[in-house]
């Protein structure tokens, strides 16, 4: 790659505060490091990744508000974890993170238990039980 | 307590650590020699160990060995750490920045509040060093950012204990001792020798330069085995592990071209000054096959994505690689 093609695309990155160095080779050939704004694909690769995230949160939010289950399940694709990483943060056993994704068993849980899962999954606790909160959430991301 | 710490970005954040502390102890070595007599180069597609239920690919050698191999080849002391117990790491850490030591370690991005939300997924290779603590305020050099950053206790504790595929368990490592002399020119040899050497020797297929036709191999049956939805998914994580923050397959390949070239002037072997062209172009075709695989996400409604195009590309590359690492493995000090 030559120092003038360095792709300049403007994506997720923060101007002035994260950047990628990319190494170039200038006019002499020689090997020098330059700042990038961001690159195309990887933008898009990360625009997709956040696409699917999003997906399958409107499919989770859709059983939530079906009844079926339950609001951890929507929290949890959100925030992009899935059962392993949510049982291992909230210190709850995996098998019985799968229960309490059900609605069934989520309406029984013990406050202290909700109070964990809401502090993992950074919300508050009446955010968590909230079923309105869930059908207003709109999914963006900044382009 | 703060230590007088030089803080300079990388593209990559363990090479930018390791960089960033040897500085600090008087050694000048930039990133890409870091990365080269740390063997950071590496290829590996692992099916069996997933990220976001997907096979990890991973364009570099395992976190913190690139640190390791430095301070060994350089004969550099160092001391690691590892803990079950949160509080202890922590208390450990105070211990060292106490005794004025800038100390290096493992965290996870997913809770790091400086990154861009977006880039805030479970992954939990990324290193930084911490170098002094104000009030509450630990001091930060993130090699990816272009500053320094400051992360609370709580903060610091929750990314150095994050969940997931490789949880980073508080690993945290310092510099002991400097030897009196150092002699980089045997140190690049044998980094030079070791990368060549697992690019092309290991008999799993995973591995090396067998594991880019692997990965070749894998995608071309993708959308017949997984569908055209996953299929598509799959490629995603490919580039993303290709290029993700601050880390990169072909920026690693440029670097690993930067670092050759250094070595041409320092070995004075100009013969590696062709390899570091030829480990240029090689690089631009991992970007090429990032272009390619980028416009399959905009089409992938349409079906178009031409997997065994980008399998080809691929395998290209591996010839390519094999070609250059064949050469490499051949390089000594004379």
């Amino acid at each position: 790659m030559k120092i003038e093609e360095v792709p300049q695309d403007k994506g997720y990155l923060i101007e002035g505060r994260i950047s990628d160095l990319n190494y170039a080779v200038d006019k002499n050939g020689h090997y020098t490091s330059t700042q990038s704004k961001g690159w195309q694909p990887k933008n898009e690769a990360m625009t997709m990744a956040w696409e699917v995230v999003y997906e399958r949160a409107e499919e989770v939010r859709r059983q939530v508000l079906d009844g079926k289950l339950s609001p951890i399940a929507f929290y949890m694709e959100l925030n992009v974890m899935n059962v392993s990483i949510l049982a291992s943060y909230a210190g709850v056993s995996g098998w019985k993170v799968k229960r309490h994704l059900k609605m069934k068993h989520f309406k029984k849980l013990k406050p202290e238990l909700l109070a964990r899962y809401a502090a993992v999954l950074n919300i508050t606790t009446a955010e968590l039980v909230d079923a309105e909160r869930i059908r207003r959430i709109e999914f963006k991301h900044e382009d | 307590m703060k230590i007088d710490f030089q803080h300079q970005q990388s593209a990559h954040c363990e090479n930018g650590v390791t960089s960033n502390l040897l500085r600090y102890y008087g050694i000048n070595l930039s990133e890409p020699m870091v990365f080269g007599i740390g063997s950071g180069y590496f290829f590996s597609h692992m099916p069996f160990y997933k990220l976001n239920g997907m096979a990890v690919t991973s364009f570099r050698v395992w976190p913190g060995l690139i640190f390791k191999r430095v301070t060994h080849r350089l004969g550099i002391s160092v001391k690691r750490y590892k803990f079950s117990n949160p509080v202890k790491a922590m208390q450990e850490l105070d211990n060292l920045l106490e005794k004025g030591i800038p100390v290096g370690m493992l965290v996870g991005v997913y809770q790091l509040p400086y990154f861009p939300k977006e880039y805030r997924f479970h992954f939990n290779a990324h290193n930084i060093t911490v170098f002094g603590k104000e009030g509450d305020r630990y001091l930060v050099s993130d090699p990816v950012m272009e500053h320094l950053e400051t992360l609370t206790h709580e903060e610091l504790r929750k990314v150095r204990f994050a969940m997931g595929t490789y949880p980073p368990s508080g690993r945290m490592y310092c510099i002991t001792g400097i030897p009196d002399h150092i002699d980089i020119k045997p140190a690049i040899v044998q980094g030079i020798r070791k990368t060549a050497k697992d690019m092309l020797t290991i008999p799993i297929p995973m591995f090396g330069i067998d594991g880019v036709r692997f990965l070749a191999k894998r995608m071309r049956r993708w959308p017949a085995r997984l569908g055209e939805k996953a299929a598509i998914l799959n490629l995603g994580q490919v580039i993303r592990m290709l290029e993700e923050i601050g880390t990169g397959g072909a920026g690693f390949r440029f670097i690993y071209a930067a670092f050759l070239q250094e070595s041409a002037e320092i070995l004075d072997q100009p013969w590696l000054n062709d390899l570091s062209r030829e480990m240029t172009t090689i690089g631009d075709q991992w970007r090429e096959f990032a272009v390619m695989a980028a416009r399959c996400f905009k089409n992938r409604d349409k079906g178009l994505t031409s997997y065994d195009q980008l399998a080809d590309i691929l395998l290209d590359i591996a010839d390519r690689e094999e070609k250059v690492f064949k050469q490499l493995r051949k390089v000594s000090l004379t």
